[in-house]
């Protein structure tokens, strides 16, 4: 056990370092580049029951110190994740891997999350709320705690492995849906997802995106996500973990401050594809100047 | 796919709008005409793509038009700066269906994944024709440096202030075994539509990553979803869909 190591729900981290879902794949890519093994772990592409084309082009904007993106959860469909990525997988990555669901109703995130708790390797269920319910006109599930606490129950339901929800910060409230997805048997929290967002082309005087909206991440984010980090944190008595514009390891260590137990790392990981290594590598160092004995010491640290 | 640091040995305007960088560093993961680079610039959070325009054994050119802030800032860059560049990304266009009088045509800096593939047609002995499309006389760049190849050359300008007026397409009426053809998207639209004969296209969009992680880039293809920046930019013409 390192001085590095942290513990999400019962199972041990080398590291708090978790690639964040969307912004790896399914590792292979990031595979070529540096062992990924010396992840904390990483969550994988959001995934749906069938296979998902996602939205029209463009999808990508730029804001500054971020980006905006409306992939719309293109995804081969979880039997194709189990069949071909999982098994690929398996061959260049030893440590349990965070599995992040997406559906469009209650019924489809436990038919997806029964067919992954199938899967050995698949360590965490990442639940990601943040997708619109077609039963519920469109709202997303993340938006209210009730369907919040739907689709945590009946994920629940379905799995032993640990449940992890993933928050929206697109609410009024978090700290009440964060309540209810507890209440409802979650194992933890992660939070933030993208932060609903929108930019318009000077030129053509058009929205950028041609779904008009998308989800801002990266170091534009980082004070907001931290905020909901801080709030969530001290109202539930699950593991949290943070994310939104971590790029450092300055970011993490105040992230853990603010109560996150673990860390996911998104958007860094698209400008620079070693973002996760060089942060872990970094910790160390920059525990010394700031005198942290180990990560685990100083999650919530900021509350005392 | 590889990432590392590189000089800037020259960035000098050839024209208003259009300018050439030339990078020195590591190239070993540069292969072929048709891929592109991805440069990190201070003060923007995602990277910026560009063709290669050429590559030798240890620098290689861009050719990029100011169209936005990125581009603006990278033409204050002054030679000897480092850049942190993403090499060998994409793939390449395919010469093995050229025949021996390929038409190269391109819309501005479109021309600069295509005088690097120019090039090495010549090389391989063929008759290498290319039309260049520029808005008006003053934006005309690497005329020469193409003639200079030994490709015949064609310049259209919109507003008739140089070579034949029009488009492109005004000049496409050329003897054409296979064309490749870089510019913008509605020009790519004409250019297909105008063929007679099989083709290459690259297709330029707004990139997340770069390396086909974030499917920021899917484009609907005819053999299903294509990352651009990994399964493309190249694309053959039978396979676009252009009604996305
Ligand atoms: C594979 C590929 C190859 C390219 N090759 C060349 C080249 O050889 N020469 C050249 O001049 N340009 C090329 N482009 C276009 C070039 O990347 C954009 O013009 C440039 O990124 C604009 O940046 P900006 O900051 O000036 O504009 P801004 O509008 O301020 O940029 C904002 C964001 O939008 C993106 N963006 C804006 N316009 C485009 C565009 N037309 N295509 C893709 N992304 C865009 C930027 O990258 C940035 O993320 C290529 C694009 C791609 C995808
Ligand atoms: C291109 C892209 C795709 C994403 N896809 C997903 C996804 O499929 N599921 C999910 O839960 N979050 C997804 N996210 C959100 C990220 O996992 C993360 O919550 C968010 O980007 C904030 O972190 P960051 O600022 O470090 O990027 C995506 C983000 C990006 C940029
Ligand atoms: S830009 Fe990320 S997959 Fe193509």
């Amino acid at each position: 056990m390192g001085r590095l190591s942290v513990d999400l729900c019962g199972i041990e981290l080398d590291n708090p370092v978790i690639a964040a879902s969307g912004t790896f794949g399914y590792g292979c890519e990031f595979a070529e580049i540096y062992d990924i093994n010396c992840l904390g772990t990483f969550s994988f592409k959001g995934t749906t029951l069938e296979p998902r084309m996602g939205n029209p082009l463009p999808r990508i904007a730029e804001g500054r110190g971020g980006m905006l993106n409306s992939v719309g959860l293109q995804n081969p469909g979880v039997d194709a994740v189990i069949a071909e990525e999982l098994p690929r997988l398996a061959r260049f990555f030893r440590k349990p891997v965070m599995a992040n669901v997406s559906g469009f109703s209650v019924e489809e995130y436990a038919q997806v999350c029964e067919k992954l708790e199938a899967q050995p390797q698949v360590g965490w269920l990442e639940v990601n709320i943040s997708c619109p319910n077609v039963h519920g006109g469109g709202m997303s599930f993340g938006t209210d705690p009730e369907s919040a606490a739907a689709v945590t129950r009946a994920v629940r339901a379905v799995t032993a492995k640990p449940v992890i929800v993933k928050l929206s910060p697109n609410v009024t409230d978090i700290v009440s849906i964060a309540r209810a997805c507890e209440d409802a048997g979650a194992d933890g929290i992660s939070l933030i997802n993208t932060v609903m967002a929108m930019r318009i082309d000077l030129n053509t005087r058009q929205p950028v995106l041609a779904n008009l909206t998308g989800g801002l991440s990266g170091p534009a984010v980082f004070p907001l996500a931290l905020r909901m980090v801080w709030q969530v944190s001290d109202a539930v008595h699950i593991p949290v973990i943070g994310l939104g514009g971590i790029s450092s390891a300055e970011d993490v260590i105040e992230m853990m401050l603010a109560g996150a137990c673990a860390v996911e790392v998104g958007s860094a990981n698209l400008v620079r594809p070693t973002a996760c290594r060089d942060i872990i590598e970094a910790l160390p160092a920059v525990m010394d100047r700031l005198g942290i004995d180990n990560l685990k010491s100083i999650i919530g640290g900021a509350k005392a | 796919m590889k990432q590392s640091i590189f000089t800037i040995i020259e960035n000098r305007p050839l024209s208003p709008k259009a300018s050439r960088m030339r990078l020195q560093g590591d190239v070993s993961a540069i292969t072929g005409p048709g891929q592109f680079v991805d440069l990190a610039l201070d003060g923007f959070f995602l990277r910026r793509p560009f063709s290669v325009c050429d590559a030798d054994s240890n620098s290689f050119t861009i050719l990029y038009e100011r169209a936005g802030q990125g581009t603006e800032a990278m033409t204050a860059l002054p030679v000897g700066s480092k850049l942190d560049v993403l090499t060998g990304l994409g793939n390449t266009f395919d010469r093995t269906e050229a025949g021996d009088h390929p038409l190269l045509i391109a819309g501005g800096s479109g021309a600069s994944p295509l005088y690097w593939l120019a090039r090495l047609l010549r090389a391989e002995g063929k008759n290498v024709t290319v039309i260049l499309g520029f808005s008006s006389k003053e934006e005309v760049f690497y005329e020469e440096e193409f003639r200079a190849l030994g490709c015949e050359v064609l310049v259209t300008t919109e507003d008739g202030s140089y070579g034949i007026p029009g488009f492109v397409t005004a000049a496409m009426d050329r003897p054409c075994s296979y064309f490749y053809v870089c510019g913008s998207k509605l020009m790519l639209r004409e250019v297909c539509r105008r063929a007679e004969t099989s083709g290459q296209l690259s297709m330029a969009q707004r990139l997340g990553c770069g390396f086909g992680v974030c499917m920021g880039c899917t484009c609907q293809t005819v053999s299903g979803g294509k990352r651009l920046c990994k399964d493309g930019p190249v694309l053959r013409k039978e396979e676009v869909l252009w009604d996305d």
